[in-house]
């Protein structure tokens, strides 16, 4: 289907071979060095900043002939953003894509990780706003890149340490910073929190793409990634108190959608493709859809 | 009884560098032993380097030449060559100093000035400010000044907080400048009481006594400092 | 006895300009000593010198590491003398802005350098940020406010904790208290004096203010062009100064 709109005149997956060479070393280098943030010459891409440029120029770069590629904003494979970087791909590459998270090879993401467990022939590309974890409290970059140099991760700790005090918890629930193989300091992206332990022993490779702050850098396959935390405040993800209202899932990342003017709400899966995948296999919530009823088709 | 002080060759001038290099010479050739339960008074009219001597004998001014030698832990410490971790050692064991006027230190209560020497012996503090408060009563400092610093003390309230000070420790060498001068009889006496009681006690003292009837009591002997002919480069 | 820090024949030159030229001392635990001088005597060139801030030069610049013995800190790496720098060294520098951060609380600065060492407790890392607080006579209940909230005195008294709160044993200061009242300037130098007998601190000391040098310090180094001209015990040194810079200096302090 989709290669029926392959546009001519650009090079395969848009960018140009040499600069997929040098995006790939700088992948490598990634991969060697898991966490550590690698540099690279990030080109202009036909959207701008904060929109996944980083993400797209990694997918571009790894991208094959016969890759299935599945896109996600916020775990929906149907948002303006995923929609268009799967155009994008579509018309530039010519590949195959989904929106089912078993069928693809390669998996770009902006602020979620799928529900379904990931296998080794899998590769998740995270677009990556911000890559340094201590930005906010060391804008140096010299300072910065000395403290991962020297592993010396204090300062974290003390942002944790202000969370605490302020609020009483962690406050930091999304981008919520991790230990990669016991050495690198590295920030997830803008996923949940709740995603956190699904980057720890990954049986996929993990690539994360800063197009503007033009940084790679990546977590290999089965890698330790610990979240930071207290000994007396351990690290916890988010629950919620109601399962999905489509499909009844009580282990999925739920988003709250408002039905009304009048404080009406429901919780449902922020994956798409897993709450679907439920549904079909007959799992219901108390706001499944019920069958049509005449006011409906009025 | 043993000899705790003992200055051979003594010399000292200033040499003021900012003055056209004027040399004055205060003392020449100095020689003074003294023994546990000696209080020699230095005598001499003013001007004579009475004060400069007992400066040497604590290590405050620098000799020209010859040795100050004080005994400390057994053995003998020559203060014109000793390093300053040296002589701040012996002060803080062997040598006690009460000058004429009280260094006051900021915010300090006058417990806690008096009880210091003992604090810095590592004891600990309540015992130091029980022993501080007990010599405190026996000068008849008025209690309710114990808890203030002694800045705004008057002169004689202030001398006594410097004497309690400097016998507390109870160092085997004691240097006294004109340890009564602000005080009244009644006043003076009480120290020289305690000064006495230390010196029977074993204490080497050397002091400056500006009141005869006090040195007379506390002296057991004189030594006497002459003034030096001073040389002004024309 | 081996000496805490030794120093020998230390320089620092920028082009023509002598920073500091040919420094040599030794240092004990539990000395204080005081650098002297007037701005642009070198005596805050010495203080980074030592404090590895800089490099120098010539010469060498010892430490008694823990369990090492007197090592070169020139043949330290970067993370060892990082390591000093934030256990077994104190650095307060003159205005309190750069010693702190400035946009977290005052239980986070006192709490950083024991994050940094590995305390992973946040109870016992607040407990331990909270004793230090009464200690420097901040109130506790001001933990969890930013310091640019706190006057100045404040401020300099939350860097001495900071410093502190890993028990250093040996602490370089730069005119701790040159940017205060003179007041508040009275409290604080008192404050150090007890802290620094209490907990038997080494420290170096840079002022031009010779009467913080004879309230604190055991030792002298009157420094001047880059020179050290005159060193010894304080009261002597202050007393009965021998050199002509020195004798200048202290004739220049009006008495009050």
């Amino acid at each position: 289907m989709s290669s029926q709109r392959t546009q001519t005149g650009y090079n395969f997956a848009y960018l140009d071979e040499q600069t997929k060479r040098m995006i790939r070393r700088a992948l490598l280098k990634a991969v060697a060095i898991p966490g550590y943030q690698v540099p690279f010459g990030s080109r202009e891409m036909p959207l701008p900043y904060g929109w996944g440029t980083g993400g797209i120029q990694v997918t571009a770069s790894i991208l094959g002939r016969d890759d299935v590629l599945k896109v996600i904003d916020q775990g929906s494979d149907d948002t303006t953003n995923a929609v268009n970087i799967r155009r994008f791909f579509e018309r530039t590459a010519g590949v195959a894509t989904t929106e089912r998270t078993e069928d693809a090879t390669i998996i770009q993401t902006r602020h979620r990780i799928p529900e379904k467990p990931l296998s080794e022939d899998q590769i998740m590309v995270y677009q990556v706003p911000l890559p340094e974890p201590m930005g906010r409290l060391e804008p140096q970059e010299v300072v910065t890149r000395k403290l991962h140099a020297l592993a010396d991760y204090g300062l974290m700790h003390v942002k944790l340490y202000e969370d605490i005090a302020r609020y009483g918890h962690i406050a930091s629930t999304y981008d919520y910073p991790v230990l990669v193989n016991g050495r690198y300091l590295m920030a997830p992206s803008p996923i949940p929190k709740f995603d956190n332990p699904k980057l720890h022993m990954s049986p996929a490779l993990q690539l994360f793409g800063a197009g503007r702050e033009k940084r790679v850098y990546a977590i290999p396959p089965y890698t330790r990634v610990e979240s930071l935390d207290f000994e007396d405040h351990p690290f916890s993800v988010q629950r919620w108190d109601d399962p999905c209202a489509l499909c009844g899932a009580t282990d999925s990342f739920l988003d709250e959608v408002v039905l009304d003017d009048a404080g009406g709400r429901m919780f449902v899966c922020s994956d798409s493709d897993y709450c679907k995948t439920r549904q079909a296999a007959g799992h219901t919530g108390s706001q499944s859809p019920v069958p049509a009823t005449q006011e409906e088709a009025a | 009884m043993e000899t705790l002080i003992d200055v051979r060759g003594l010399t000292k001038a200033f040499v003021l560098h900012n003055r056209n290099e004027a040399r004055i010479p205060v003392l020449d050739d100095v020689n003074l032993s003294v023994a546990a339960g000696e209080c020699v008074a230095l005598a001499g009219p003013s001007g004579a380097g009475k004060s400069t001597l007992l400066r040497c004998l604590y290590g405050n001014y620098l000799a020209s030449a010859g040795a100050v030698c004080i005994r400390h832990e057994g053995a003998w410490v020559d203060l014109a060559r000793a390093a300053p971790r040296e002589i701040l050692a012996v002060r803080l064991r062997s040598l006690g100093y009460v000058s004429q006027f009280l260094r006051v230190i900021p915010r300090v209560s006058t417990l806690d000035v008096v009880a210091e020497p003992l604090r810095e012996l590592g004891i600990e503090a309540a015992a130091a400010r029980t022993r501080a408060a007990n010599l405190l009563a026996r000068l008849h400092l008025p209690e309710y000044l114990w808890h203030l610093p002694p800045a705004t003390f008057s002169g004689g309230e202030q001398q006594r907080v410097n004497i309690a000070r400097g016998l507390i420790a109870k160092k085997p060498v004691l240097l006294l400048d004109e340890p009564t001068a602000s005080l009244d009889v009644a006043n003076a006496g009480r120290v020289a009481d305690l000064i006495d009681e230390a010196r029977r006690n074993g204490t080497a003292i050397v002091g400056i006594f500006h009141d005869t009837v006090i040195r007379d009591r506390l002296a057991t002997r004189l030594h006497a400092v002459s003034t030096q002919p001073q040389e002004i480069p024309a | 006895m081996s000496p805490l820090l030794r120093v020998k024949g230390i320089s620092k030159r920028y082009g023509e300009h002598i920073g500091c030229a040919d420094v040599s001392f030794e240092l004990h635990a539990g000395e204080v000593l005081a650098v002297v001088g007037e701005s642009g005597s070198g005596k805050s060139t010495l203080l980074q010198l030592l404090s590895t801030r800089i490099a120098s030069d010539t010469g060498s610049i010892e430490y008694q590491v823990t369990g090492r013995g007197l090592v070169d800190l020139a043949h330290l790496s970067e993370a060892e003398q990082r390591w000093l720098l934030r256990t077994d060294w104190g650095y307060v520098e003159q205005n309190p802005r750069d010693g702190l951060r400035m946009n977290v609380s005052a239980g986070a600065n006192v709490g950083e350098r024991l994050m940094a060492v590995g305390a992973r407790h946040y109870g016992e890392i607040r407990n331990t940020a909270t004793d230090w607080l009464q200690r420097v006579e901040l109130d506790a209940a001001r933990i969890d406010e930013l310091p640019t909230g706190f006057s100045g005195g404040m401020q300099q008294r939350l860097q001495i904790a900071r410093n502190l709160v890993t028990r250093p044993r040996l602490v370089f200061m730069d005119e701790p208290t040159a940017g205060l009242d003179v007041s508040v300037q009275a409290r604080l130098l008192d404050l150090l004096r007890e802290l620094v007998t209490d907990l038997g601190l080494a420290a170096v000391i840079v002022t031009h203010d010779l009467a913080v040098a004879r309230l604190l310090a055991h030792r002298l180094l009157v420094m001047r062009q880059g020179r050290v001209v005159e060193t010894g015990l304080t009261d002597q040194v202050l007393d009965d100064p021998q050199h002509p810079y020195t004798q200048l200096l202290v004739a220049s302090v009006l008495q009050v």
